[in-house]
């Protein structure tokens, strides 16, 4: 498959993404500069995390309307796939691709650490590798990663299976003591309706070799490759 | 002509900094503060009459940047 990894001035996970497909799993990737417009029909986007434009006025606020946004969207309306980790997932919401809103953590401590996450569906094409209700560890690192969207918005996502990922224990319990951030409903993930674009604040791009604390999040670059 | 934005977080929104900054006046002697709430002022500088365009487009911009409709409200000063 071909990825395309957007790379915002601010960006800096977008390296742990390309090393991961192209090293890992040998796939053919290019990184695109924000202030390009081309992106191929046949590239899966991936907007990775970082602090675009530091952040300033909100994360996201701004590179929502980098030139490259015009190509992302349309892609994502043509149905191709679009992953946003962490600050992509920031710029996503931004941008209207998915509904809802990432604000400041509650405890407003900007959190740095392995959390464990409940895969809630595999009829994605991001997750089709995990089982349903799979347990993955995977790290997060966000001061504003907790998700806020109006009650019928949540209603929706919860009715059409939008919720890919939430915050749980070991053992998938998803409770407040397993919430890192506040986020409504634990909702770590979330899709579009159409199911091709994917927003998450973990990293799964940090999760990827056991050698470096662990390879739960592999799953999701194998279940990309492996789209029919 | 100078204009003011004031971005606040809609009433609904959890303000976690508002709640810190709270408890921060509560300790400097002042428990009679219910509630803090903190927002944004962005002061702009418009070359220009202020016309019906010029509004409008000042409108979309409060709209798509400089505050997000999703958790936020807006003012034009």
């Amino acid at each position: 498959m071909k990825f395309a990894v957007i790379r915002f001035p601010g960006s800096n996970c977008d390296q742990d993404c390309y090393r991961v497909l192209k090293d890992e799993l040998r796939q053919e990737v290019r990184y695109v500069w924000h202030k390009d417009t081309r992106l191929d029909e046949d590239e899966i986007i991936i907007l990775p995390g970082g602090f675009s434009y530091g952040d300033y006025l909100r994360c996201g606020a701004v590179a929502r309307f980098s030139p490259i946004m015009q190509a992302v969207r349309q892609a994502a309306e043509r149905g191709q796939l679009v992953l946003g980790i962490c600050n992509g997932f920031q710029i996503l919401c931004e941008a209207g691709l998915l509904p809802g809103a990432l604000v400041r953590n509650r405890n407003l401590h900007f959190i740095c650490e392995n959390v464990f996450l409940r895969a809630e569906t595999n009829q994605t094409p991001f997750t089709s590798a995990y089982q349903q209700g799979q347990v993955l560890r995977v790290p997060i690192a966000h001061g504003e990663g907790c998700f806020m969207a109006e009650p019928r918005v949540l209603d929706a996502l919860e009715k059409n299976n939008q919720i890919v990922f939430r915050y749980a224990d070991a053992s998938g319990k998803i409770s407040s003591a397993t919430n890192p951030n506040g986020s409504a409903l634990n909702i770590a993930g979330i899709c579009n309706e159409a199911r091709n674009v994917l927003g998450m604040m973990p990293h799964p791009e940090r999760a990827c070799e056991a050698l470096l604390s662990g390879a739960d999040g592999l799953g999701l670059f194998q279940s990309l490759i492996q789209k029919p | 002509m100078k204009i003011t934005v004031h971005v606040m977080l809609k009433p609904s929104v959890f303000d976690p900094q508002g709640e810190a900054v709270k408890k921060a006046i509560h300790g400097l002697g002042m428990e009679n503060v219910k509630s803090a709430r903190i927002g944004k002022i962005i002061e702009l500088e418009i070359e220009g009459e202020n016309d019906v365009k010029t509004r409008a487009k000042l409108e979309e911009i409060c709209r798509d940047l400089l505050s997000n409709p999703v958790i936020e409200t807006y003012r034009i000063e």
